[in-house]
This record gives structure tokens, C-alpha cells and sequence, in this order.
């Protein structure tokens, strides 16, 4: 139908239109600051785009990205605000990483479900919290969520500095590595690991369940018009909580992946920040799974950018937030009074 | 506790605390006016890297200072331009900020990394380092900023609680509607106060790299922006509360170093923790009288769909 | 007599089809309370929001001290000496006494010097029996004492016309007493106030004269040593229609109850309304009407039936069992249709297609494993919609987009697709168009013919005329009286309705 056409033509074009005026302004600041930006943007999509071991490197880093953004977006759909991706992060790390030093002698059959469960219970229940504090109309959950990521990484440091510290790493304490049947294993001989196909099954089935299943059904209602929702019978407290550990349990599963899929270890610094990208990357999705791959993909190409500035031009990785922050303010700017996600 | 700790504890806590009272006055601020600024941490550190990178540049202390406080009250005013004209998603455009923040400041800091400057002058009258004890700590020897940290309280508190303008500023952040029936223009109270608490905000970084660490490094404020937001909470949005509770998160902070210091085995992360498990303890019990204390604007953004 | 403050003449507006104001012409003295009598919709609401500055006339003018004005807003109106006293006040519950009068303060310094205002704010409550603590916090007045700083507000920005716009409906009866000497004390300072109410025990009590209207005209007009409570009841609700369908003929002999309240009460919070006494059975193959001006009880009370209130005392049973602590989704697994006004605000989810709205609120019926029985449920909700002579409509479009006909056509085939027992009917036709209501009117009927108990809970006399085989009159919170079919008459109800002495039963 060329109506269709005509409009996912015009979206595309919106969405070049905001690409380029963030480059360009990016640009300028580059510029203001010295630099070469046509050189950074030429070297960025060469080694990025260009080359294996770049394309590799994006799939690793939009892996983790994936599973946030869907853990914002799921308990989205019911109208709940998950700020809290970082701390259910880690404590899907810590939790499996728990089962992990455990039960070092289990093979790798048994231990490497066992593992992922526990990843994906770990952030669940720490998601569960604010969920049960909000069913029961205590404390709303964009503030319990945010609070609480700061409270999880240092449970995971204070295990790195004590009861988990590696033999010899006083200088910078991280775990001992994990035995090898909890490693998630690699892909095609890559970085790429198994954490993908989970990222990927994860936003299967956050689409599948919320559009596909009766209980997607009650919690779109919830989200539509919580107030008819519950004249029609649906049990909102419970999926309140349910929806949220769901939610936390995802980027529980961010966190596992990243420490038995890239680090081997649980250390400090596991990640920078994916909690709220994912967050900014469910809010300029929409929710939609189809764009939460695209702007994965986007923001993990920013990375990427960034490591090439800093090293072909001498500027600290930092600086690429400049251009995710300006990319966001024309999006923002773009919509008076209409927020992205649903 | 012995006294030495004990003092120890409280000189730490008045230092770590200053710029800890300025973030969460400046937040205060806004959030009186219905606002809230996630991306406060990015404000912080725009102001820290300015700052010590125009003293610096220019050899001048007093003129970071001055640029810190520019440069947050213009950030805070993006922001503002965002949320208030454009009607962006608060959450949203607080962490675009934040984000904003950690780039900004890294490019303008990244020439500096690694530079010494003269940071900021510190008196201590001497009739107060008479005092026993006294000579060897850091006690009542504070730069300008801490020896005004006490009047600036005052001033916020009292510029809230007793003028016209902060009047209206409370009132938008109640109730818009009701601002408006009263004759107020509701956006230009929010961006004046937002511009208020950005200098704040500015001044809060600057004295983290311009006083206390006299020196620049990327992500410095190391979430001291976020335990500003939830110590607003924790002070139910009051400014001298805002006191007592920034010397107590403060002195979180400095009895974790203490301790450290001493090779105790008190895990620092656990004190580290406080600030946080404190405000969400302090909302528990206030249960839904909670409601009752934020000032009700915030409910649409903050408090989602309540 | 000295000039009108006000004077109106007029005065046209109109929202859309709806005339809500017809050529209003009204005078305001000062010295005198003034009231506008009128039961809803018949625009009393729409001529306050015209003299406050809320909106604009579409004809006729508006003069003060002789002047032509026409106030923008709000604040305008208030430069011009008008206050308003609204049902919403215009308060910040936070805000202590004295903060909220100074905001709304025209001449407020700067800085606050809050003792001088405490000073002024306790002389002029002191002189029109307004006393209220200055630096209480407002969330911690009663309802009473929240309406003295509404007028001590506009007292001290200096308003001469006050209006009160239903003053009495949040306040307990000895707070009532305590405003009509409010009234009395400005009134003998030359304050003009306008009076906007539908409860006539009020009016006979203070007013100096009267005005009437209905259906956006002035009905007629009393000064007080005229009014006679019978006439007023008679100009406010008109003579029953002439065109009515014939009530069906012989009386219907209900079945077995399917609903009883005993003694059923439910506290109120901020405010809704508590309801208190309750004893009210709807019965198979019944309509129980129930009437009464809005702010009643009459959505706490469909709430506290459908299960999303709890009962604070008394009991409720279903079919005989006792229903007091069901949830909502068991009793509609039981046999309990909700049909509210305004679908979309209470029945419906926005942003959901037609389909899935159907499938809400059918319980277990359609679930198929994890999804549900889509072919099932179409075929049955097809089978609904024939059944009230409705053409399906199509299924995929969001519900959104629908009309407010169609809109609750779809939520009463939903909820009336599997024979409920009990159909609780919210102000069903409210907002509809002619057809449209008759369409409910008939479907409820049938549901009544086909054996299930219907409470009809309708502000609409002749609605409540046409279909209840019984009438209870609801009024603040409590059943105030109860008819059978055919054995009432428009002005009794009115009366009940309205609280009047002059009709309670013995």
C-alpha cells in the first residue's frame, strides 16, 4: 500500500534529518575543540562499519543494550517507569556469579542454565522491590528503582573487596575467573557470545508476550487505562510486580552475560551505563521491538565512535556523550507535550 | 568514637559535605518548582571541569569560580528549555543532560587533566584554630564557599519561605493551575529558578575540583549528583533540613575514609550505601504521607502515574 | 434601591450543539444575596465560568457599576471586583492559610511581612465570621473552614460580587449554618453575592431573591416573600414529558433478589461522598431506578457494588451469597455488568483495538493456553451485537476512534454478551445522542425482560420515569425515599432530590 510506504518513507527521512543535524553539530564542537571531525566520522565508519573485528564489536556491545532497553520497556507498557537497569544489572551479575563460585565443580550442562536463571532472578527480584513498594502505593518506582542502582553496585564491590577477592588483585580487586563451565561460550570464535541469542529470545518474547498472550493483553490495558482495568477485573497490583521483576530480570540477564560472556570475572565498572542507555533507548523506540534493535545499533556505533576519537584523535571516550546527548535534544525538542515511549 | 575520629569525621563532613549542600539546594530549588533534574550529576560536572579549567587557563581561582557558576545556571537553562517550552519527558531530557554533562565536561577538562592550579584561598580566624584540637584538622579552615554555606541555606530557605517570587515558585510547583488563576506566569517562575539552581549546581562542582581535590578528572563528582536528588528527598525539600542532611551524608563519606585510614574492617561500600537505603527508609515511613511532603507538581514526572 | 453591581443581559452561549446559556438576563445588588437556582445542565455552571473570565459570551453583554466589561480571565474578573467560590477550590492544600491569600493577594509586597497579613487576615475574618488560623496548613482544614480562605481570599483582593457556585455540597449541616451567617454578615456590609444551587431548603433559608433556570433560560423569578417551594420545584424540573412510551402494562413480579445491601456504608476520601445506611435489593427481571442530583453517592455507589470500594459496614450479598469482600473479577465472573458513562473514561482502553476491548472483563470464558479463543469470542460478541440490533463494527480500527454511540454500544454488547445477572447502569445515556439513548433504553429493557436486575443510576427523570419498575432517591450518601412504579410524581422526587423537608415521607 503506498500509504504505508509513503509514511515509513517520510519516518526514515525524520530519522536521517535528526542523524545529520546531530553529526553536524557534533561536528562544530569538534571543530571548536580542535579536532577533525570529517577525519573521526571517516575513521568511525571505516573501522566500525568497515571491518570484521568493528562489526563484531558493535553485535558485543548492542547485546547488553537489548536486554535494558527491554527492561525499561516492558513494565513500560503498563505505564511503569524503570530507571533502575543498572542495579538489576549487577545484581543479576552478583547472583550468578554467587552460583557460579558455589558450585564450580557442576558441569558446564548443568551450570550454565543454572547460571542464567540465576542472572535473570537476581536482577528480578531486586526489581521486584520497588514493584512490591508501588502495588502497595508506598514509594513510586521511578525513585525506589533509581535509588537502588546505586546501592547494587557496591554489594557487588563489597564482595570483590572480601568474601570473592581474587588472590593478587589488591591493586585492582576483581574475582578470581569463573570456572569454565560457567563461561557463556562463544560464538563463531568471537567475542560475540551466547548473550546474544538471549538478547535476541528476550525481545521475542517481550513482543510475543505483550502482543500475542492474554497476559500482554491485561497489562496493555493497565497501561492504557489502569482505572477501567481494574473495573474489568484485572488484578493490576499483581502485574505491577510482575511486570517489573520481568523487567529487572532482563537487564539481571544484561548483567550475567556481561561478566560470564565478556569479562570471565566479576569485577568493578561492569558497565558504563547501559541501565540508562537502555532506558533512552526504549524512549526513543517507542517500545517498539523492531526500533529498540535500531537504536541499539545506534548507540552502540556511538561507542564505537567513541574509542576511534580516542584514538585517532587524541579525545577521551567521554566525548562521545556529547554527541548521544545532542542527538537526544533534537528528539526531545522535536516533540511538545508527546513523550516517545508509549 | 574517640575524639580525634570523631573530629576527623566532622571536619571530613563539613568538606565533602559543601558541595554535596549546594547540589541539593540548587535541586531543591527546582524541584519546588516542579522540576526534576536527573541529569543534576551532569550539571555538577560541567561545573567542576569550567571551572578548573578556566583557573587553569587564566591562572585565576575566582574566575573558575565565576564560569562554574555560568556555565551551570546556562545548563540548567538547556534543560529548562527543554522540559518547560518544549515540553520534553522530564526523565528523559534530566539523563540527556546527565549524559551531556559527562561529554561536556570530559572535552573541556581534557586539556587540564593533570595541570595544578592554586585552588580556592581558605581562612581560619585565629581565635577558632585556638580551640583545642582544633590546629591539626581541617576544621574552620574553609574557603569561601563553606563559610557561606550556612547563609546560602538561609538565603534559599528564606527566598522560598518569605518573598513574592518564592511564593509563586511553590505554587507552580504545587499547582500550576492555581499559579496561573493567581496571575503568575508559571514558565518563566520555572526558568528562573532553574537558572538558580544550575549557578548552584555550577558552584557545587566548581568546589569539588577548585577546593577539595584541586584537580580535574573525568566522571569526579562520582554520583554525587544523584545522592544530592535523593538527599532532597531525604530533607522533604527544605533547605535547612538540606543542612543537617548533607553533613550526615557528608559524614558518611568522611567515616568511610576514616576508617579506611585506620584499616578498620568496616566495609566502606556498606557506609557508602547509607545515603541511599536512608532515603528509601525515610520514604517507607512516610508511606503514602509522602505525597503530603513533594511538592505536588512532581507527581506527573517524578512519580509517574500515581 | 441603589444601582446593580451586575447587570446581565442576554447573555448566549453555546458548546457545540448545546445551548448552554440562552439569553440569561440577570441583575446583581450589592446588599443582597442573590440565588440562581437550576438542577443540572441547566447552565448555571456555564454563566459563572462567563462572569469569572473563564470564557466568553457568544451574545449579550455584561455590565459592572454601569460599565461594559468583559474579563479575560480569572484575574481580570478579580481586578474588576468579582470573586468566585468555586466546588474545586482553588487552593494549595500544602500551602499554609496565609500563603495561599497571599498569593492570590493583588497588592503582595516582595518580601512577605507575614505578620501584617495575619493581622489583616484575622480583622476581616473576625467581621465576617471567618476566623480561620493563618498558619494552619490548608490540608488540615475541614471542607468548612477550606471555604473560608476561599473568601477570605477574595475578600482581601478586594472583591465586592462574590459568587458561590454549590457552596453547601461538601458541607456538613452545622458548617451550613455557619455560612449562611457568612452571607448575612456581607451581605450587611454591601457585598453582592450570588447564590448557585439546586438545594431549595437553602434557598428559602437566605436568599433576597430568586432566579430560576432551565435548559439554559430563566424560568422565572421570586423575591423571597413570594417564593413558595412547590412553584420553585415546579419552574426547576418542568411538567413531566407529555411523549412518553406507555410504562409496560401489568405490574412485573420480580424474582428472586440477586442483589442485597443491608446497612452498607463506605467511608469517603478527599471528595467523594460517604455512603451510609444503605438497604437496597435489585431483584430478576427488576429495574431499580435510582435518582439524584450529582455529588450524591451515585458513582460510589455503582463502585462499591461492582467490588472496587470495600464496605465499611453492613453486608452485600449476591444470589444469596455474601459478596462483601469479592473482587471485581469475581463478581463479574458471577453474573456483574458495569455500563458507566463516558466508556472511554471507565469501560474502555484507549489504544486498544475494538477486539481486545471486547475481550476485557470477559474473564476466563475465551482463554485458549496463553492467548485466547479470538473466533470464539468474535463469534459470540457477533451474536451480542445482532441480538441489540447493532451492526458489528469493525474490529482492528482503536477503540479511540469510535463515536460516543458506537463507543457504548460496544461496552454494553461486551458486557450484556453473557446474560448478566445484575447490570449496573452508571448515567448509561449521559452525552448520548437521541437515538443512541433510546437504543440503551430498549437493550435495558430487554435485559430486564430476559431476567436480569438492572440498577439504573440516571439523572434523568423521565429516563427513570419510563424504566423503573421501583425508584430510590438518593441523597447525600443515603436513600432518602422509594417509589413504586407509577406512584410518584416529578415534583416529589424533585423534592427528595433536592433535600427538602416538605416531601419526607413519615
Amino acid at each position: 500500500m503506498p500509504e504505508s510506504l509513503a509514511r515509513a518513507g517520510r519516518a526514515l527521512l525524520r530519522h536521517a534529518l535528526v542523524a545529520l543535524a546531530a553529526l553536524a553539530m557534533f561536528a562544530v564542537i569538534l571543530l571548536l575543540a580542535h579536532k577533525d571531525p570529517i577525519r573521526a566520522y571517516l575513521d568511525t565508519f571505516r573501522f566500525a562499519l568497515g571491518s570484521a573485528d568493528g562489526l563484531i564489536e558493535l553485535v558485543v556491545r548492542m547485546t547488553p543494550l537489548l536486554l535494558t532497553a527491554v527492561a525499561v520497556a516492558l513494565p513500560a507498557r503498563l505505564g511503569l517507569i524503570n530507571v533502575g537497569g543498572e542495579g538489576q544489572l549487577y545484581m543479576g551479575a552478583w547472583l550468578a556469579s554467587a552460583g557460579a563460585f558455589l558450585l564450580p565443580d557442576l558441569p558446564a550442562r548443568y551450570l550454565l542454565p543454572i547460571v542464567i536463571v540465576l542472572g535473570f532472578l537476581g536482577g528480578a527480584l531486586w526489581a521486584a522491590i520497588p514493584g512490591l513498594l508501588r502495588a502497595a502505593r508506598l514509594v513510586n518506582e521511578t525513585i525506589a528503582t533509581l535509588l537502588l542502582n546505586y546501592v547494587a553496585p557496591l554489594i557487588v564491590s563489597y564482595y570483590i573487596f572480601g568474601p570473592w577477592r581474587a588472590k593478587g588483585s589488591s591493586a585492582y580487586p576483581q574475582s578470581p575467573l569463573y570456572p569454565d563451565a560457567a563461561a557463556l561460550p562463544p560464538l563463531f570464535g568471537t567475542r560475540i557470545h551466547a548473550g546474544l541469542f538471549i538478547a535476541l529470545l528476550a525481545l521475542l518474547f517481550y513482543w510475543v508476550l505483550l502482543e500475542k498472550t492474554r497476559w500482554g493483553l491485561e497489562m496493555r490495558a493497565i497501561g492504557g487505562n489502569s482505572e477501567a482495568a481494574q473495573r474489568l477485573g484485572i488484578p493490576v497490583a499483581r502485574w505491577i510486580v510482575v511486570a517489573l521483576a520481568l523487567g529487572g530480570g532482563l537487564a539481571g540477564l544484561a548483567g550475567m552475560g556481561e561478566a560470564m560472556g565478556i569479562h570471565g570475572r566479576l569485577r568493578q565498572g561492569l558497565s558504563p551505563g547501559f541501565g540508562f542507555t537502555g532506558f533512552l533507548i526504549s524512549w526513543l523506540a517507542g517500545g517498539r521491538p523492531v526500533g529498540i534493535l535500531v537504536m541499539a545499533f545506534l548507540f552502540a556505533l556511538l561507542t564505537s565512535a567513541g574509542d576511534t576519537l580516542q584514538i585517532t584523535q587524541g579525545l577521551p571516550f567521554a566525548v562521545v556523550n556529547i554527541l548521544l546527548a545532542v542527538i537526544l535534544f533534537i528528539v526531545l525538542a522535536r516533540r511538545p507535550a508527546a513523550g516517545g515511549a508509549r | 568514637m574517640t575524639t580525634p575520629l570523631a573530629l576527623g569525621v566532622l571536619a571530613g563532613a563539613i568538606l565533602s559535605g559543601t558541595s554535596l549542600l549546594y547540589a541539593t539546594l540548587g535541586e531543591t530549588l527546582v524541584e519546588r518548582a516542579g522540576i526534576v533534574n536527573l541529569g543534576l550529576e551532569g550539571v555538577l560536572l560541567i561545573g567542576a571541569s569550567t571551572g578548573f579549567a578556566v583557573a587553569a587557563g587564566t591562572g585565576g581561582a575566582w574566575r573558575g569560580l565565576l564560569a562554574a557558576a555560568l556555565a551551570g545556571g546556562l545548563a540548567n537553562v538547556l534543560f529548562g528549555w527543554l522540559v518547560v517550552t518544549r515540553r520534553a519527558n522530564q526523565l528523559a531530557s534530566g539523563l540527556a543532560m546527565m549524559f551531556f554533562g559527562f561529554g561536556l565536561s570530559a572535552l573541556v577538562g581534557a586539556p587540564y587533566v593533570g595541570s595544578v592550579i592554586v585552588g580556592l584561598p581558605k581562612w581560619r580566624p585565629g581565635w577558632l584554630a585556638a580551640l583545642p584540637w582544633v590546629e591539626s584538622t581541617t576544621l574552620f579552615n574553609y574557603d569561601l564557599l563553606t563559610w557561606l554555606a550556612i547563609p546560602v541555606a538561609l538565603l534559599v530557605w528564606w527566598v522560598l519561605f518569605r518573598t513574592r517570587w518564592g511564593l509563586g515558585v511553590r505554587s507552580v510547583g504545587e499547582s500550576p493551575a492555581t499559579a496561573y488563576a493567581a496571575g503568575r506566569n508559571p514558565g518563566a517562575l520555572q526558568y528562573q529558578a532553574l537558572a538558580a539552581g544550575g549557578v548552584l549546581g555550577g558552584l557545587a562542582g566548581a568546589h569539588l575540583s577548585l577546593s577539595l581535590t584541586l584537580t580535574w578528572s573525568e566522571y569526579m563528582t562520582a554520583g554525587r549528583g544523584f545522592i544530592a536528588i535523593a538527599l532532597v528527598i531525604f530533607s522533604k525539600w527544605n533547605p535547612l533540613r538540606a543542612l543537617a542532611g548533607a553533613l550526615l551524608f557528608g559524614g558518611a563519606e568522611a567515616l568511610q575514609l576514616q576508617l579506611q585510614a585506620r584499616g578498620s574492617e568496616v566495609s566502606p561500600f556498606l557506609l557508602e550505601m547509607s545515603p541511599y537505603l536512608l532515603t528509601l527508609l525515610v520514604l517507607l515511613a512516610w508511606g503514602g504521607a509522602r505525597r503530603m511532603a513533594a511538592p505536588a507538581g512532581l507527581g506527573r514526572t517524578f512519580y509517574g502515574s500515581d | 434601591m441603589a444601582d446593580p453591581l451586575i447587570e446581565i443581559r442576554g447573555l448566549t452561549k453555546r458548546y457545540g450543539p448545546v445551548l448552554a446559556n440562552d439569553g440569561i438576563d440577570l441583575d446583581l445588588y450589592g446588599g443582597e444575596v442573590h440565588a440562581l437556582l437550576g438542577e443540572n445542565g441547566a447552565g448555571k455552571s456555564t454563566l459563572s465560568k462567563l462572569l469569572y473570565g473563564f470564557t466568553r459570551p457568544d451574545a449579550g453583554w455584561i455590565h459592572c457599576d454601569g460599565r461594559p466589561v468583559a474579563p479575560r480571565t480569572p484575574a481580570e474578573a478579580r481586578a474588576l471586583g468579582i470573586g468566585m467560590v468555586f466546588q474545586n477550590f482553588m487552593l494549595i492544600p500544602a500551602l499554609s492559610v496565609l500563603e495561599n491569600i497571599a498569593l492570590f493577594l493583588p497588592d503582595l509586597p516582595a518580601v512577605v511581612r507575614p505578620r501584617d497579613l495575619e493581622r489583616r487576615i484575622r480583622e476581616v475574618g473576625a467581621r465576617f465570621g471567618l476566623q480561620v488560623d493563618p498558619a494552619a496548613p490548608v490540608r488540615q482544614l475541614s471542607v468548612g473552614d477550606r471555604q473560608k480562605v476561599e473568601i477570605l481570599k477574595l475578600l482581601l483582593a478586594r472583591a465586592r460580587v462574590l459568587i458561590f457556585d454549590e457552596p453547601t455540597k461538601v458541607l456538613a449541616p452545622h458548617e451550613v449554618t455557619g455560612l449562611f451567617e457568612v452571607f448575612r454578615a456581607l451581605r450587611a456590609e454591601g457585598y453582592a453575592i450570588l447564590f448557585i444551587t439546586h438545594k431549595l431548603p437553602e434557598v428559602m433559608a437566605c436568599a433576597d431573591r430568586i432566579t430560576v433556570l432551565r435548559q439554559g433560560r430563566v424560568a422565572g423569578g421570586f423575591d423571597s416573600g413570594q417564593a413558595d417551594p412547590a412553584a420553585l420545584v415546579a419552574m426547576m424540573f418542568g411538567e413531566p414529558l407529555a411523549e412518553r412510551p406507555a410504562p409496560e402494562a401489568g405490574a412485573r413480579i420480580p424474582g428472586k433478589p440477586i442483589l442485597e445491601l443491608r446497612g452498607a456504608a463506605a467511608p469517603a476520601a478527599g471528595s467523594e461522598t460517604a455512603l451510609r445506611d444503605l438497604d437496597l435489593a435489585v431483584a430478576e427481571g427488576e429495574i431499580v431506578g435510582v435518582a439524584g442530583v450529582s455529588g450524591s453517592g451515585q458513582k460510589e455507589l455503582g463502585d462499591l457494588i461492582l467490588g472496587l470500594r470495600p464496605l465499611g459496614a453492613g453486608s452485600k450479598r449476591f444470589q444469596g451469597e455474601d459478596a462483601s469482600r469479592w473482587s471485581i473479577a469475581r463478581m463479574r465472573a458471577a453474573g456483574t455488568a458495569f455500563v458507566p458513562e463516558d466508556p472511554l473514561a471507565m469501560a474502555a482502553v484507549p489504544g486498544l483495538s475494538v477486539r481486545e476491548n471486547l475481550a476485557l472483563g470477559t474473564g476466563r470464558r475465551y482463554h485458549k493456553g496463553p492467548g485466547m479463543d479470538w473466533p470464539a469470542l468474535e463469534s459470540a460478541m457477533a451474536g451480542s451485537f445482532a441480538a441489540m440490533d447493532f451492526p458489528v463494527p469493525r474490529l482492528d480500527p482503536p477503540i479511540a476512534a469510535l463515536s460516543g454511540g458506537n463507543l457504548q454500544r460496544v461496552v454494553l454488547a461486551r458486557e450484556l454478551a453473557h446474560a448478566p445477572r445484575l447490570i449496573i447502569a452508571l448515567y448509561p445515556t449521559r452525552g448520548l445522542d437521541v437515538r443512541s439513548a433510546r437504543a440503551v433504553r430498549d437493550l435495558l429493557g430487554r435485559a430486564r425482560a430476559a431476567g436480569s436486575g438492572v440498577l439504573l443510576i440516571s439523572e434523568d427523570l423521565d429516563e427513570l420515569a419510563e424504566l423503573s419498575d421501583r425508584l430510590l432517591v438518593l441523597y447525600a450518601g443515603r436513600i432518602a425515599g422509594e417509589f413504586a412504579r407509577g406512584a410518584w410524581q416529578a415534583e416529589q422526587v424533585g423534592h427528595l432530590m433536592t433535600g427538602s423537608e416538605a416531601a419526607r415521607h413519615a
